[in-house]
């Protein structure tokens, strides 16, 4: 998996290459709080028009992601959704607290 | 038709990929759509996982994952001999875990029940933990 970030504003972009797993989920958490730990980051917009595979590892840093933007009073979305990512994140209910976007 | 195949590898995270890789490429000779495909990979990824994860904290130890093709049912197990699981029940409920470290969702269970047709655990605490699973394919 490859993980580019990038931030504008106060919003960070999070551009997602590969499978997302229990094995690649660990580079993924570390990146995106590398970055909310030195940037003033208030909102997530996770680009995943590059993500081929997740499984519930994913939605596992998903949600502490979320935990961590919710109470900065942020907000975060994920974009460009692929079908299998959109079923995990459904049955998930990961799309009721989060804007989900194909 | 009628096939099967079986597959041996070491409690490592870097071979969760291969594991449903593997079951992928195996199962593409039933006439299955992609979608039916793609629940296939992430059943197997969260079992896989959940053998790594939770039957070996120590990460070591082999996962067995054996598939079978019988007419259109394919037949997916993943064994460990790990440290098990005390309440099977409990394990299965969505959102449970006790892998508290890491941020592990408590979904792995979930997700097997709602990509496949059937799912049962067969545990024994100290010894090991099978899943197996069945998937009719429809293409």
């Amino acid at each position: 998996m490859e993980i580019k970030v990038e931030s504008i504003g106060t919003t960070l972009v999070v551009k997602m290459y590969g499978e997302i797993d229990h094995h690649s989920a660990q580079t993924f958490r570390e990146t995106v709080d590398r970055e909310l730990a030195m940037k003033n980051i208030v909102n997530i917009v996770m680009d995943f028009d590059g993500v081929t595979f997740m499984d519930s590892s994913g939605i596992g840093v998903l949600v502490g992601r979320y935990k961590q933007i919710a109470a900065r009073g942020g907000k975060m979305m994920i974009i460009r959704v692929k079908p299998q990512v959109d079923k995990i994140l459904e049955i998930s209910g990961l799309k009721k607290i989060m804007e989900c976007s194909h | 038709m009628e096939n099967y195949m079986k597959l041996e590898i070491p409690a490592k995270s870097c071979n969760e990929a291969f594991a449903r890789a593997a079951v992928a490429a195996f199962s593409v000779q039933l006439d299955l759509s992609v979608e039916e495909l793609a629940d296939i990979k992430t059943a197997v990824s969260e079992a896989v996982t959940n053998s790594i994860v939770h039957g070996y904290p120590d990460m070591k130890g082999t996962v067995k994952i054996t598939c079978r093709i019988i007419e259109n049912i394919l037949e997916i197990e993943v064994t460990d001999c790990g440290i098990g699981i005390e309440n099977i029940g409990q394990a299965m409920q969505p959102l449970f875990t006790t892998g508290s470290e890491n941020e592990r969702s408590g979904m792995g269970f979930t997700v097997m029940q709602t990509f496949m047709d059937e799912l049962a655990v067969e545990s024994e605490p100290g010894v090991g933990t099978t899943v197996k699973m069945k998937k009719r394919i429809r293409g």
